[in-house]
């Protein structure tokens, strides 16, 4: 199957182009911008600082608080601006995916604040913004075990493709499109969050976490140039 | 003691900025310090920052961030609370730093904490503890206490050493140039005092060109330059 054709014409296990930069919010702590071909995400790091009501605090370690937004002019249908129960969910996940990564158990009754803007969507959004926070994270001065990168792997029909964009994602041939976005952290490949939308077998499954732990090198790589060039915009 | 002069030059062409989860150094001899960790015979980065190796000890500066308190810092706060013995003052910090007014060495009439200091008062004051409640702030020495005038600045708290110099070689250099008198808090916040506005505003703005060209080395020299350009 390499003659697999994809909509915009990338090999199978090709990443859109990626840019990403660091310390693009004068006023954040930390801050970042990640890229895959059009999706653009913009991730804002505050804190620690007091968390705000109290009652949310834990007194036992630090919390960390993702809020994931797409602004009303990041697709072409505009979408109402303010949380949705989408916006919520991708909040939460982005949380967790990012959470086994940051060491934040001595900051206790404290919070980490993550923003997380989608500027410009093109599909996979939740991992460009994943990638943005992890970068933004560490450029806040968060104690860290790892950087963690973000990618999402499809399914067109019988086909796993790597970072799959909107054309794909509502592919409709053959057993149409499935979605799996995966993070890992780089130093041992652990998956810290999987998400999978559409039909798949387990064998097909463990076969896209494969690709995905290869395709994350790439982003890591590309991060890794970005925190070492702040201010300037690399891409890969 | 020329060789030992040349180690140490070595050893400073081997600051690199890492990111976290990257090997800094790999061999069983190097010992983790402050923001590293030690996986098996790897010395690995924990956050991100400027890694350096100084005898055989691998630690990681910070580049940005929070100001971290510590014990000793010298800060620069705005009184944000009176309570009944003493003052809430904001340092930037997450947890609360607390001015209690025993520290304060003069006598104090407990019905009116105001008339020392009042809300929105810039006080210099020195960290004297940090424990689980918050931090314990203290103005018993000389050169602490209540700002009367002058110019106050945020810079970020990661640059203030490159502020300072070494023993204090940058800072004196913008004061000999200004006739101003500096006092830098460790937590990002400049105090500027001189006679004229126009010394004020030429010691914020070579403040300020420091803080942009804080990762050039040789910086003395440069910042030297600057004034004498600004002089003609």
């Amino acid at each position: 199957m390499a003659e697999f054709k994809r909509p915009d014409g990338r090999k199978i296990d090709e990443i859109r182009p990626m840019k990403a930069k660091v310390g693009i919010v004068p006023n954040a702590d930390g801050s970042a911008m990640f890229q895959f071909g059009d999706t653009i995400a913009i991730a804002a790091v505050y804190g620690p600082k007091e968390l705000h009501p109290r009652n949310q605090r834990n007194m036992e370690k630090g919390t960390l608080r993702c809020t994931y937004n797409m602004i009303s002019f990041s697709v072409d249908d505009r979408i109402r601006p303010g949380p949705s129960r989408r916006s919520m969910e991708i909040s939460k996940i982005s949380e967790w995916a990012l959470e086994p990564a940051v060491m934040i158990k001595g900051y206790a009754g404290q919070v980490v604040d993550v923003h997380i803007q989608i500027i410009q969507a093109n599909a996979s959004t939740r991992c460009a913004g994943i990638n943005a926070a992890s970068m933004a994270l560490a450029h806040a001065g968060i104690p860290m075990k790892d950087m963690v990168s973000s990618i999402s792997i499809g399914k067109l029909d019988k086909q796993l493709v790597v970072d799959v964009n909107k054309k794909e994602e509502d592919w409709e041939e053959g057993e149409g499109a499935t979605d799996i976005a995966m993070s890992f952290t780089n130093r041992n490949s652990k998956l810290t969050h999987i998400q999978l939308d559409g039909h798949i077998t387990s064998k097909q499954l463990k076969e896209a976490v494969e690709l995905g732990k290869e395709a994350i090198k790439k982003v890591y790589e590309l991060q890794k140039k970005a925190l070492k060039n702040v201010g300037q915009e690399v891409s890969a | 003691m020329t060789e030992e002069i040349q180690i140490q030059t070595e050893e400073k062409a081997e600051r690199k900025i890492v990111i976290p989860g990257e090997v800094i150094v790999s061999g069983d001899e190097y010992l983790p310090g402050e923001g590293t960790e030690k996986q098996g015979k790897e010395i690995v980065a924990m956050r991100y920052g400027l890694a350096e190796e100084q005898n055989k000890l691998v630690r990681i500066i910070p580049l940005s961030g929070t100001y971290i308190p510590r014990r000793g810092n010298a800060v620069i706060g705005r009184v944000e609370e009176i309570t009944f013995n003493g003052w809430v003052i904001d340092i930037g910090t997450p947890e609360r730093s607390f001015l209690s007014l025993m520290e304060v060495p003069r006598f104090v009439n407990k019905d009116a904490l105001e008339e020392v200091m009042e809300v929105g008062d810039i006080v210099v004051a020195k960290i004297w503890s940090i424990n689980k409640r918050g931090i314990d702030l203290s103005i018993k020495m000389r050169g602490f206490g209540k700002i009367e005038e002058g110019l106050i600045l945020n810079v970020n708290p990661n640059k203030v050493p490159r502020i300072i110099g070494k023993e204090g070689s940058m800072i004196n250099l913008i004061k000999d140039n200004t006739g101003c008198d500096i006092t830098v808090g460790q937590n990002g916040v400049v105090w500027i005092q001189g006679d004229k506005i126009e010394d004020e505003l030429l010691a914020k703005k070579a403040i300020a060109f420091i803080e942009e060209k804080s990762f050039i080395s040789g910086l003395t020299e440069e910042v030297t330059k600057w004034f004498a350009e600004g002089k003609k």
